[in-house]
């Protein structure tokens, strides 16, 4: 399906994309290169998962293309916004209304509620919040008892739906999720997933998701494989065994060469 | 272990700079205190005992010259120290040198007619030469003695900050008219009084006399023994050639030395105990922050001390790892202190030097007390501060080590604490209360016996009294501030105990400042109701050291031009049914126009027909009342009986019985006192009339003419240069508090890194999360300084009211303006200490922050 993808580039109907990325720490004798001229398109309505061995630069990618962290050289762009050479001001301003992120852990704050740490950043941006949407949001993550709850008082995989409601809640272009089921067990964990597959399929977000778990990765409807800072494969409609054949022919090709 | 807590000392040693500055500051004010009062207090005696060292027996007649009381002229024989005296012993066995000195006070004006140094400082004496036509004592720089009626000499500061040399005309006063006389030589001095401000004006011992005390008599002589002979002997020789009377004092020099250096160090230890209450004060304030400090650690390192615990560290090494650690940090700071102290030693002398010259100086004196206080101070309250977090650092479980990294969110409860607290606030605020209304010096005792359980119940209260008060000012911020308001709020109260620790600081300091500055406003205002009440005179004749005036003086002061109505203030003390009474006396005829008295019952004209008027208090103490007869004992030593002819409302100006000065002066001796003059001007209170009584008086310079709002200014002067003081001294604790702010933010925007991160991810910017630390630290702050406000008005309301039956119309009075201004302040202190931890988070890499480890 890499057509599908070219024709999104070429459309413009990308929520995200990165053009010729470079991501380079260090200099001289101790320069790594972590990402190597990346190219690679988001489109709307799509929920991708982007694989990768521990360290093949596939968090990177994501924080680069998030706008929170600064790349080398290329171009990335958030909808019609390229993010290179935009100053802090705007890059806060940018992910504050256009990007939803839900990290691994520690994605809500203490002191607020549940509720309140979804409307987060509307609070913040000092935007009006969509009832009838956020209503929609926090039934489909099924939250609707708890919305009164401090963190505290919350499971971890209700805390990582809480945060999934706080990425969605502010209808971004698009959510970056980075390993969000990384400190949960199995079935929480297939709870986020599900749920965050049925974002996209319901309330037609786009999600990206950094993970390198297959199972994770089989939610997803495109899966991107990176590794050494590249791109190197991609997969549609990927089921937890096709991914794992992927990865395992990585590995092999890796100890081979 | 031991190697262990070094190690966390260096590695926190940003977090520990804060914690190590307090204890520093509290040290340094402890140590400064210490050097600077030793350091005077030696150069003080060293000058005292130079002065006395040719000196083996002093004479001092207690009731010559205008300095002496009233009480003490009424007590004096009438016999006196004469050439008689002075030749009877210098031809004593044992004297090798007798000289008569005549001292009394002696003004001098400069060329604009003000007084030159200060009033209880300017004396004046006779010179007298010896055959070379020198006195050792006053060596002439300049010019010659004084030899005639109409010379002086002046020291050589009075002369230069007079701006006199010799042959100059210079204006002299005692307590009569002014005159002028040339001066014919300056000398020098060592007499400390002479060199700590004062000024000293020699004459011959004629004229002296006749200025000073009365002909042919003088106040001390001083005596020089033979070789060989002891002081103590001499001292007895002396004694059998003196007349009779109880007003003669015979000293040694060794004994007077010993007199002034006990003066001198009763003086210090009083400063020096003051200072130290406030040293005590920032170092309590100290106290907090270390503890708090090591709460905040041990809380961070939980997992490190588990980790520790679980390799096979014991409890109490644990406990001993954190108290070494403190330690270290006490004793580092305490000797950086210590020598912060010497040096605040050194400044202060220099700065007194430059505000007093005449100070004496001397070398720094670093006692090794001194050290020893300094540094164990410092190192115990470090350590003691220490213990409770070092106790609970030893109860982390070895498991703690392998849970997950998140901070325990769960608070221990607060019910034992706010039990504990609110039995001792009860306890203290019973006591405080029960003392405001058992009133007097016991309610005093009560009040101070309870204000510290208050204090200490409030402070263990604090954490409860948090939420709800910073919850008070929630909506405010959340409408102002938007989310970044919102979120300080709600990390203020986060922890309540380390908001409460935290806040306690400013309380301390705020507290003391705020029940000062009540106090300081209500009795200021009543005594500026007492100065002038029952007065409709224009103005108050003094003199500027409070001395007795000569009737001359009254009476050209009566005759100056505008003067409708004048009538001296007479001082005397006489017998009252047998019993020693200050009696006051007042021109009856001119009364009415110079003071309102309210009567309670009879006419204040009855001290026309020569009766007595009593106060109220008198009168029902003595169970007078009008027609009421009273047995007096009079200055002359006869007696008599007058009747009471009315009865008054007590006012400052006079004492509990008035007489008329007519009827005084029929049976006076000489002990009356003059000690004001009360004028009313036929203008009412104008410049022109206030030029004209000073004219009157030949430009005394030492005169004062004082109206209404002069006599509560000079009230108020006081209560501000005390409350000034106490706020400069107070401001230690302050700044020692804004330290805790300032720690408690930094390491609690270390701790919420993540949380600070994930902000800046989802599109807070930098000044957001700046403004967000701002604003906690001001919540905290104020939160700290409204519980101070408060504690402290209530205090002073307390102390109002034991004080109410000595200073009558005494209300409290709240100086809202500067209350407020006391809170604004604290807002500042807020936002000051949150500059550096709030750049700091505004400067995290969110990144770096939100990594997961």
């Amino acid at each position: 399906m890499t057509t599908t993808t070219a024709s999104a580039v070429q459309t413009g109907q990308a929520a995200a994309r990165a053009t010729g990325l470079n991501k380079v720490y260090g200099e001289g004798e101790t320069k790594v290169v972590a990402l190597d001229n990346v190219s690679v398109a988001f489109p709307q309505g799509q929920f991708t998962a982007i694989m990768g061995p521990s360290g093949s630069g596939k968090s990177t990618l994501m924080h680069c293309m998030a706008g929170l962290d600064t790349v080398s050289s290329g171009s990335s762009m958030i909808g019609d916004t390229e993010l290179v050479g935009l100053r802090d001001k705007q890059l806060t301003k940018l992910r504050r209304d256009h990007i939803g992120f839900v990290f691994q852990a520690f994605n809500l704050l203490p002191t607020l509620t549940a509720l309140e740490n979804i409307t987060l950043p509307m609070d913040i941006a000092g935007r009006k919040v969509d009832k009838v949407w956020l209503d929609r949001v926090v039934d489909t993550v099924g939250l609707s008892g708890r919305l009164s709850h401090r963190p505290s008082q919350l499971s971890g995989g209700q805390q990582q739906r809480v945060a999934c409601a706080r990425a969605l809640a502010s209808r971004p272009d698009i959510v970056f999720a980075d390993e969000p089921t990384g400190n949960l067990d199995s079935r929480s964990g297939a709870e986020i997933l599900s749920f965050l597959r049925n974002s996209v399929r319901e309330l037609g977000q786009t999600v990206v998701m950094v993970t390198h778990d297959p199972v994770a990765a089989s939610y997803a409807d495109r899966v991107i494989f990176l590794a050494d800072g590249r791109v190197v494969d991609e997969l549609t409609n990927p089921t937890a065994d096709s991914v794992l054949d992927r990865m395992r022919r990585f590995d092999a090709k890796g100890r081979t060469s | 272990m031991f190697r262990t807590a070094l190690r966390n000392v260096l590695a926190h040693k940003g977090r520990l700079l804060m914690t190590a500055l307090a204890v520093m500051l509290g040290t340094a004010f402890v140590a400064g205190t210490m050097v600077f009062s030793d350091t005077l207090g030696q150069a003080m005696k060293n000058s005292y005992s130079k002065s006395y060292s040719d000196i083996s027996v002093l004479v001092t007649d207690n009731s010559a010259g205008s300095g002496a009381t009233a009480r003490d002229r009424s007590d004096a024989t009438g016999a006196e120290l004469t050439k008689a005296t002075v030749d009877k012993i210098a031809a004593l066995p044992g004297t090798a040198k007798a000289q008569g000195v005549v001292g009394g006070f002696t003004g001098v004006a400069d060329r604009k007619g003000v007084l030159i140094g200060q009033a209880w400082q300017a004396r004046g004496a006779n010179f007298n030469p010896d055959a070379t036509g020198q006195d050792s004592r006053y060596p002439m720089a300049q010019g010659r003695g004084p030899q005639k009626s109409g010379e002086i000499a002046l020291d050589r500061e009075a002369a230069s900050s007079g701006g006199y040399h010799v042959g100059d005309t210079v204006r002299i006063a005692g307590n009569g008219p002014a005159v002028d006389a040339k001066l014919t030589g300056i000398f020098t001095t060592d007499d400390p009084q002479v060199s700590s401000g004062g000024s000293l004006t020699l004459m011959d011992t004629a004229s002296a006399q006749q200025f000073l005390l009365t002909p042919g008599q003088f106040s001390t002589i001083t005596v020089q023994a033979k070789p060989g002979v002891t002081q103590s002997a001499l001292q007895t020789e002396v004694q059998t050639a003196l007349p009779q009377g109880t007003q003669f004092i015979v000293q040694t020099g060794e004994q007077l030395t010993a007199d002034e250096t006990k003066q001198i160090s009763a003086g210090m230890s009083g400063m020096k105990t003051m200072l130290l209450a406030f040293a005590g004060i920032s170092l309590f304030v100290g106290i907090f922050i270390i503890a708090n400090t090591f709460t905040m650690l041990v809380a961070q390192r939980t997992k490190e001390l588990a980790l520790l615990r679980a390799v096979g560290a014991g409890r109490w090494q644990v406990t001993k790892s954190v108290l070494v650690e403190a330690l270290v940090i006490g004793l580092t700071a305490s000797v950086a202190g210590l020598l912060a102290g010497i040096g605040i030693g050194a400044g202060m002398q220099s700065l007194m030097k430059v505000f007093s010259a005449g100070m004496p100086t001397g070398p720094l004196v670093v006692a090794p007390v001194t050290i020893a206080v300094a540094l164990v101070v410092g190192v115990l309250v470090t350590v003691l501060s220490a213990v409770l977090p070092a106790i609970r650092a030893s109860r982390v479980a070895p498991v703690a080590a392998m849970s997950s990294g998140d901070q325990p969110s769960t608070q221990k409860s607060l019910l034992i604490r706010n039990i504990i607290g609110s039995v001792i606030t009860a306890g203290g605020f019973a006591l405080i209360f029960g003392g405001a209304s058992a009133g007097g010096e016991n309610g005093r005792y009560l009040i101070a016996g309870g204000a510290p359980f208050a204090l200490i119940g409030i402070f263990i209260l604090l954490p409860l009294l948090s939420r709800p008060m910073i919850a008070l000012v929630g909506p405010l911020l959340a409408r102002l501030f938007g989310t970044p308001g919102k979120l300080a709020r709600r990390n203020a109260v986060r922890n309540p105990r380390r908001t409460a620790t935290t806040a306690a600081a400013l309380t301390i300091g705020l507290t003391l400042v705020s029940a000062m500055t009540v106090l300081g406003a209500s009795v200021g205002g009543a005594v500026d109701r007492i100065v002038t009440k029952g007065m409709v005179a224009d103005y108050n004749v003094t003199t500027a050291n409070r001395m007795s005036m000569s009737p001359e003086l009254a009476a050209d002061v009566a005759k100056a031009p505008g003067v409708a109505a004048s009538s001296p203030l007479t001082n005397v003390y006489w017998e009252l049914n047998g019993r020693i009474s200050a009696i006051s006396g007042v021109d009856a005829k001119s009364l009415d126009k110079l003071l309102d008295l309210t009567m309670d019952s009879g006419s204040a004209n009855s001290l026309s027909q020569g009766q007595v008027l009593v106060s109220s208090e008198r009168a029902k103490r003595d169970n007078l009342a009008v027609g009421s007869a009273v047995q007096i004992g009079y200055g002359d030593g006869t007696t008599g009986t007058v009747t009471v002819g009315g009865v008054f409302q007590s006012i400052d100006l006079l004492s509990n019985t008035v007489m008329s000065n007519a009827e005084i002066a029929k049976h006076a001796k000489d002990d009356v006192d003059i000690r004001d003059v009360l004028v009313r001007g036929t203008d009412g209170a104008t410049a022109a009339l206030q030029q004209s009584i000073k004219d009157a008086t030949g430009k005394n310079p030492v005169i004062e003419v004082k109206s209404q709002e002069d006599m509560k200014e000079e009230f108020s002067k006081i209560i501000s240069f005390a409350l000034n003081m106490m706020y400069g001294l107070l401001a230690m604790s302050v700044l020692v508090a804004v330290l805790g702010v300032i720690n408690t933010l930094a390491m609690s925007v270390f701790e919420r890194k993540r949380e600070i991160g994930m902000l800046r991810a989802i599109g807070l910017d930098r000044s957001g999360i700046k403004r967000m630390v701002r604003l906690e630290s001001v919540v905290i702050s104020l939160f700290g300084a409204t519980i101070g406000v408060l504690l402290g008005v209530f205090l002073a309301w307390a102390v109002n009211g034991t004080l109410g039956s000595s200073i009558p119309g005494l209300v409290t009075e709240l100086p809202y303006g500067q209350l407020l201004l006391f809170l604004l302040m604290a807002g500042l202190v807020g936002l000051v200490a949150a500059l550096w931890p709030a750049r700091r988070a505004s400067k995290l890499d969110i990144l770096e922050s939100i990594k997961t480890d």
